[in-house]
């Protein structure tokens, strides 16, 4: 059920006005205007061509643009007669858009979109980023398909990634969400997905994003609250994602946010998480490959000095969070020069159990032990480099494999360590 | 002549007497007090050390660094320490209110004056367990975030945080213990002073270059640059 009473008047006009729909799209934007109007125009192509007989809404929910976003994306709708390229759309497409507040706040963003979708009577929600400008008409297709006819509660995507994006993802979201919770959904925190109106429903009535890691990562606790309820989840793979510009996701902003949100679940859903012992695979639509024109530059000697001066100068902070022979490990790492260093995966799979177990007791600041887990990521995200700045696609692949394998085999570990007394 | 000793002696003896069958139910009534407050001050002991273990103090004290200066200083943890302050202070207390019964005229001022200072006191113990507290607490916090933006001394500004708001509370904490008052105003402003003046100088003259480099990072291309050496998590 939504909380109405964070909607405001004019938005609540604005849904009864477009009475019930089948589809919602949501946007989740904040000074949007550069990059908004081809995924607007992918959006509208893709329910032409895919959704033409259905009811669709686009809400858009703004987090306070100086620029001209909102109407950028009022002016999207398209009325009963318009035409497509070549097909008519049968139905009116409304767009309407909201200011939740002042300044972007993601979840409070989330909440407006599923609230209206849930009032509007969506059988399938489908986000969208307003910065994801290599959106294709297909991808909506894509995502909405599974959850509209084939009755999949979650859609998660699967991007064509180059070779060094998304490294977070492939060294910690993908293979501690898979050994967690036991699904292998490579993008746990996905900037598109679609959702059934069902577990918007639910993921609204159980106050999730109320919760810490719903306050704290309200994208990735949707696939959270998906894998520990019955509900039905699958992944489709999209395309490419656009290349993300310098500086667009601060490095502690994004731990905390996906991290973060990920060490605060397992609090809640441990008598979910302790008693799954493996992973299962989930339907995948389509294939994932990766880009091949990688042009990223990295500085591995700068990678180094970041990772060997953090271990260096949080020691102090480390040694709350961190068992003495660990430490000890890390040191010795941190000491290696760029040609010989190796952040090995077992060390780093402990790592991360040891830091989920330390959140878990809250043995300092829990947002202080999520910060200190940045520093140790460089250095894994370093390793990653240098195995992979020659392999081929299949070879990164295994690797990721066996890291996946490693965090699996480790579980047991973090299961001892979580009931060791605080 | 005889007679006036003897009768003078006996007199004193009298007198004597008397005063020491005044004093003695008083004494035994202080006596009894004390006892009690003994037994009363040993029950908040324990009391207090079973509510500070219930309640994890020895971790806060470890996360705020009081434990280590605590160990540094070869004093027993900080909820026996409590848990003894708490025993002394009631003790002393009982042991005061019984000396009160007495009805020396000279002790009752300082008397009541103790109990005057004892309020005062809680509150200065928790300033400064507090602004301990908080100094570790925006110690750290600095040090990560300076770590984490790649700062070239991280270090030095988390001990500069620390110091500062360490100082602080020292200042406050005499300020409500009324001991020195003028004197650790004066020292606190002096210090504070002395240390942002002399970190303005440090960076005017000594970080020149510094100063530049950070300004021309922050609005030229090379701050870019290294950014796009970062690779992206998401």
């Amino acid at each position: 059920m939504a909380e109405e009473n964070l909607l405001t008047d004019d938005f609540l006009r604005q849904l009864i006005n477009i009475g019930e729909v089948d589809i919602v799209v949501g946007l989740s934007t904040h000074n949007n205007a550069r990059t908004i109007q081809p995924v607007i125009a992918a959006i509208q192509a893709g329910i032409l061509k895919c959704f033409p007989r259905e009811r669709v809404a686009i809400i858009n929910a703004d987090g306070g643009s100086q620029d001209d976003t909102i109407e950028q994306v009022k002016n999207a709708s398209i009325d009963d007669l318009r035409r497509g390229s070549k097909v008519y759309a049968l139905r009116t497409l409304h767009s309407i858009s909201v200011q939740y507040g002042r300044i972007p706040d993601p979840r409070r963003a989330l909440q407006t979109i599923f609230s209206g979708a849930d009032l509007l009577r969506a059988r399938t929600c489908v986000i969208v980023s307003p910065e994801t400008t290599t959106i294709e008409p297909d991808w909506l297709q894509r995502l909405a398909r599974p959850a509209y006819h084939d009755n999949f509660d979650l859609v998660c995507p699967i991007y064509q990634r180059q070779k060094f994006e998304g490294a977070l993802v492939r060294n910690l979201l993908y293979p501690m969400t898979r050994s967690i919770y036991g699904s292998r959904i490579r993008e746990p925190y996905g900037s598109e997905f679609a959702i059934s109106g069902r577990l918007v429903s639910d993921f609204l009535s159980n106050g999730i994003i109320d919760q810490d890691w719903g306050r704290m990562g309200p994208e990735i606790s949707v696939t959270i609250f998906a894998l520990t309820g019955k509900y039905r989840v699958c992944q489709s793979s999209l395309g490419a994602r656009p290349p993300s510009s310098p500086g667009t996701h601060d490095m502690v902003t994004a731990v905390r946010r996906t991290v973060g949100a990920l060490f605060a679940s397992l609090d809640g859903n441990f008598p979910f998480w302790s008693s799954l012992r493996e992973s299962q695979p989930v339907p995948t639509i389509g294939t994932a490959s990766a880009l091949p024109d990688d042009t990223v530059r990295i500085n591995r000697k700068r990678l180094l000095d970041m990772f060997a001066n953090g271990v260096a100068q949080i020691e102090p902070v480390l040694s709350s969070i961190l068992s003495p022979s660990l430490l000890s490990e890390l040191r010795r790492i941190a000491a290696l020069d760029v040609d010989n260093f190796d952040y090995p995966e077992e060390l780093w799979t402990r790592t991360v159990f040891e830091f989920a177990a330390s959140y878990h007791k809250s043995t300092i600041n829990r947002d202080h032990i999520i910060q200190a887990l940045v520093p140790l990521y460089r250095g894994r995200s370093l390793t990653f480099v240098i195995e992979n700045r020659d392999g081929s696609e299949e070879e990164i692949e295994r690797r990721e494999e066996s890291l996946c394998a490693n965090f699996e085999r480790l579980k047991p570990f973090l299961l001892e360590i979580w009931a060791e007394r605080k | 002549m005889r007679e006036i000793i003897v009768n003078e002696l006996t007199q004193a003896f009298q007198q004597m007497a008397r005063d020491i069958a005044h004093y003695l139910p008083r004494l035994i009534v202080m006596l009894i007090i004390a006892l009690i407050g003994w037994v009363i001050a040993y029950l908040l002991k324990l009391l207090v050390r079973s509510l500070l273990r219930l309640t994890k103090f020895s971790k806060l004290s470890e996360n705020s660094g009081a434990a280590q200066l605590l160990h540094q200083a070869a004093l027993p943890s900080s909820t026996e320490l409590a848990s003894r302050f708490v025993f002394w202070v009631a003790w002393v207390g009982f042991v005061l209110l019984g000396v009160s019964v007495l009805g020396i005229a000279g002790l009752q001022e300082y008397i009541s004056k103790f109990f005057f200072f004892l309020p005062r006191l809680f509150a200065a113990c928790v300033i400064f367990f507090f602004g301990l507290v908080a100094a570790s607490f925006f110690s750290r916090a600095a040090l990560l975030t300076a770590v984490n933006a790649n700062f070239r001394s991280p270090r030095m500004l988390s001990l500069a945080v620390r110091f500062i708001i360490v100082t602080f509370s020292l200042s406050m904490t005499f300020e409500v213990l009324g001991v020195a008052e003028q004197t650790m105003l004066i020292a606190f402003a002096t210090v504070f002073g002395a240390a942002m003046l002399g970190l303005a100088i440090a960076f005017g003259l000594g970080g020149q270059d510094l100063a530049r480099k950070f300004l021309e990072r922050k609005f030229t291309r090379q701050n870019r640059e290294e950014r796009e050496d970062e690779l992206s998590p998401l």
